[in-house]
């Protein structure tokens, strides 16, 4: 097998200008068109490992490595990463009043193109085609981005702009967080239906809960717990987390942490 | 970044408008202001008596009264009105097509991005270039309908009785002492005249330009929507850089009779030592509309606040108003609405973005006098700071004498977070694209109602200015 599209390696990192470390060890490695889930209890880092991932200017890497396609990238701004074939599905995805959908788009994608102008009627057909895929109404992309939208319509904007960004590696971080159950079904499918288009695409899903795994079904499962892996499996991990929760892993790390 | 680097090595930043032409003035005043001087301007502009009597109490009045303490500061201004030349000619005569407006000024005209096709298609382009219209026709459209559309000099020569009736009615000479000083050394501007009942669906533009060091401008428009007619006048202006401080007062007076609806829409883009002082107002009859539209780039300091008086019943005003503050730069403006009438509504929308150690300051008045029954207004205003350093204010004065005015009143600050950049970075876009990407969507409700040239033009300035913001 060719060497991992993702390769974490003791991750360490802390909130900038805070002496607040949440990161302490990870290791993590992924191979292309793989689906990885990280699960956890609130507050075991599970999110800044997917903001850390993406460049995310409010964290520092204070050691360990991180390759993407065998390139370092934790020296890379978020543009380069997100140019790279790094897309980060937003657990609270940020409102941009005045600008529309389509408009936002076009200017990532021109972004993704570099000089070479973006041809204005490939993407008009490449956005309508996306919108089909996940069955969106075309004037949702005249919309503002993300100003005045529930919940869901905002989680929906972000497999919309995965679908037209194309990226090799998804992190997904909390998509399921406050979405009810229809929401979380047209949400999941939409992730299912890029899949097929792209089988090559890896998704690296953050969640806390295991319903999301329903929908949207990993080869591996981690359970992380301050800011370690501390196992990882296959699919039963998550179903044994949903029954017995994190209390066990909670009480090791309680003592472990006494020790240390 | 590297690229942002290369951008700051070319110092983008620094005002893009800076090119300078040799001078071809054929006549100029003594630096300073004195009666002399006025004298001067209203002989060489062949005025009649009654104009050098009207400049000469206008001076007087302008001496009489102290420099205001509140707005923007002021300190250095002094200084700057004692070596500026209160008026420059650049040509003897006027031009009545393009062919004729020489190579220097079409030159000009390029290097401000105005495509000569532009020029043509929009027609009736009165070019104000230092203190004289040099380019200027009219559509014969117009000419048919009977709109007039002159140089503020050739309003006063060639339609005295309507010129006198009206000029210095809306805007008195006393209001206040820029007022007073335009009204004695007044050069330039624009004269309109709108028929009863007539539509105009192309837009009237004057485009114009300071283009002398030490040059202080003082244009004078004087429009007149007659009843029930419909227009939309354009100014927009741009002037080059210097190191001394220059200095602009307009005064813009605008007669809305009953059932007339009327826009104006400046965009205007001073050199970074520019003090910019205008005052613009409109007389609002009854069941009338007029609308500003107002965008204020640049200057050292702008201090601007159009104004509405809407004096008949169902009279309407609305003020929409953008102001980008860049280093150094203090945007004092907003817009004021006096509610004199039963049934009047208005409102105010203002949008300011300041950046580095730029200042933008709304000031608004809005009044309601008794007597005004049923009153309503709404007031908006968003500030955007592009960082750190940035600096807004508010100063909204609301006297209402009236119980039954229904008044709102809204203020927002935002700050480009850094959770806002970063999610359009993870996008893909550089810094500096993803700042100009928020700013053009904050400034997005006022630019969708500008033609289309001009909103491209704003959002093309506001990037200019934004370039090399980063690192």
């Amino acid at each position: 097998m060719s060497s991992p599209i993702l390769k974490i390696e003791n991750l360490q990192a802390k909130v900038a200008d805070e002496d607040l470390q949440i990161l302490k060890g990870v290791d993590l490695e992924l191979n292309q068109g793989e689906i990885h889930a990280i699960m956890g209890p609130n507050g075991s880092g599970k999110s800044t490992l997917a903001k850390v991932l993406a460049g995310h200017p409010g964290y520092e890497v204070t050691g360990g490595s991180v390759t993407f396609e065998d390139e370092n990238i934790l020296e890379a701004e978020p543009d380069e990463r997100s140019q790279a074939g790094i897309f980060l599905a937003f657990q609270y995805p940020v409102e941009i009043p005045g600008v529309s959908i389509a408009n936002f788009l076009r200017t990532a994608l021109q972004a993704h193109s570099g000089d070479e102008e973006l041809d204005l009627f490939e993407f008009q057909d490449l956005l309508m085609e996306k919108m089909e895929l996940l069955d969106m109404d075309p004037t949702f992309a005249e919309r503002p981005v993300n100003d005045g939208f529930s919940g869901g319509e905002k989680k929906r904007n972000e497999i919309l702009q995965m679908a037209c960004l194309q990226p090799k590696l998804a992190l997904m971080d909390e998509t399921d967080s406050g979405l009810d159950i229809d929401a979380l079904q047209i949400v999941a499918n939409g992730v299912n239906k890029l899949r097929e288009e792209n089988p090559e695409m890896s998704v690296l899903l953050i969640t806390h809960y295991q319903r999301l795994l329903n929908y949207i079904k990993p080869d591996h499962v981690h359970v992380m717990v301050q800011g370690r892996i501390v196992q990882s499996g296959g699919p039963e991990v998550a179903l044994r987390l949903e029954e017995e929760g994190y209390a066990e892993w909670q009480g090791i790390e309680a003592a472990a942490g006494e020790v240390g | 970044m590297p690229v942002n680097e290369t951008v700051k090595d070319l110092n983008l930043d620094e005002y893009k408008y800076g090119f300078v032409d040799e001078e071809q003035h054929v006549f100029r005043t003594e630096p300073g202001l004195s009666e002399e001087v006025v004298r001067q301007i209203s002989k060489h502009k062949d005025e009649p008596e009654w104009m050098l009597e009207f400049r000469l109490k206008a001076l007087e009045i302008y001496e009489s009264k102290p420099m205001p303490k509140w707005g923007g500061d002021l300190s250095g201004l002094q200084d700057t009105l004692d070596e500026i030349y209160f008026y420059v000619r650049p040509q003897d005569r006027m031009e009545h097509s393009w062919d004729d407006v020489p190579e220097k000024i079409k030159e000009t005209f390029q290097k401000l991005g105005i495509p000569e096709a532009e020029q043509k298609v929009l027609a009736g382009v009165g070019a104000q270039y230092e203190s004289e219209m040099v380019y200027h026709s009219l559509k014969k459209e117009w000419d048919e309908k009977g709109v007039i559309f002159d140089s503020i000099e050739d309003g006063l020569k060639k339609h005295p009785e309507l010129f006198r009736k009206y000029f210095g009615t809306v805007i008195p000479t006393a209001d206040n002492k820029f007022s007073a000083m335009n009204s004695a050394v007044w050069s330039g501007g624009s004269f309109v005249y709108i028929p009863p009942g007539v539509e105009l669906d192309t837009p009237l533009q004057a485009y114009f330009r300071v283009n002398q060091e030490l040059m202080g401008q003082f244009e004078r428009t004087l429009i007149i929507a007659g009843e029930g007619s419909r227009a939309h006048y354009i100014e927009g202006c741009t002037a080059p850089t210097y190191s001394t401080d220059s200095f602009h007062s307009g005064v813009i007076e605008i007669v809305v009779e009953k059932g007339a609806h009327f826009r104006y829409t400046t965009i205007q883009n001073w050199s970074n030592n520019m003090y910019n002082l205008v005052t613009q107002r409109a007389l609002v009859h009854e069941r009338a509309t007029m609308e500003w539209l107002d965008g204020n780039l640049g200057s050292k300091l702008t201090m601007k606040y159009p104004s509405c008086y809407l004096i008949g019943e169902g009279a309407h005003g609305n003020i929409l108003s953008i102001a980008y503050a860049g280093d150094g730069q203090h945007q004092d403006t907003g817009g004021k609405i006096i509610h004199a009438a039963p049934n009047t509504t208005s409102s105010i929308v203002s949008k300011s973005i300041s950046k580095g150690t730029g200042r933008s300051s709304y000031r608004g008045l809005l009044q309601v006098h008794d007597g005004a029954r049923n009153a309503r207004s709404n007031v908006e205003c968003d500030a955007l700071l592009i960082d750190e350093t940035a600096k807004t204010d508010t100063y909204p004065y609301i006297e209402i004498d009236e119980k039954s005015a229904h008044i709102g009143h809204e203020a927002t600050v935002s700050k480009i977070g850094d959770e806002q950049l970063f999610y359009l970075m993870s996008r893909g876009m550089a810094e500096e694209e993803a700042m100009a990407l928020i700013v053009r969507g904050f400034i997005e409700p006022i630019a969708k109602l500008l033609p289309l040239e001009y909103a491209v033009e704003l959002n093309r300035l506001i990037e200019l200015e934004m370039e090399g913001s980063v690192g």
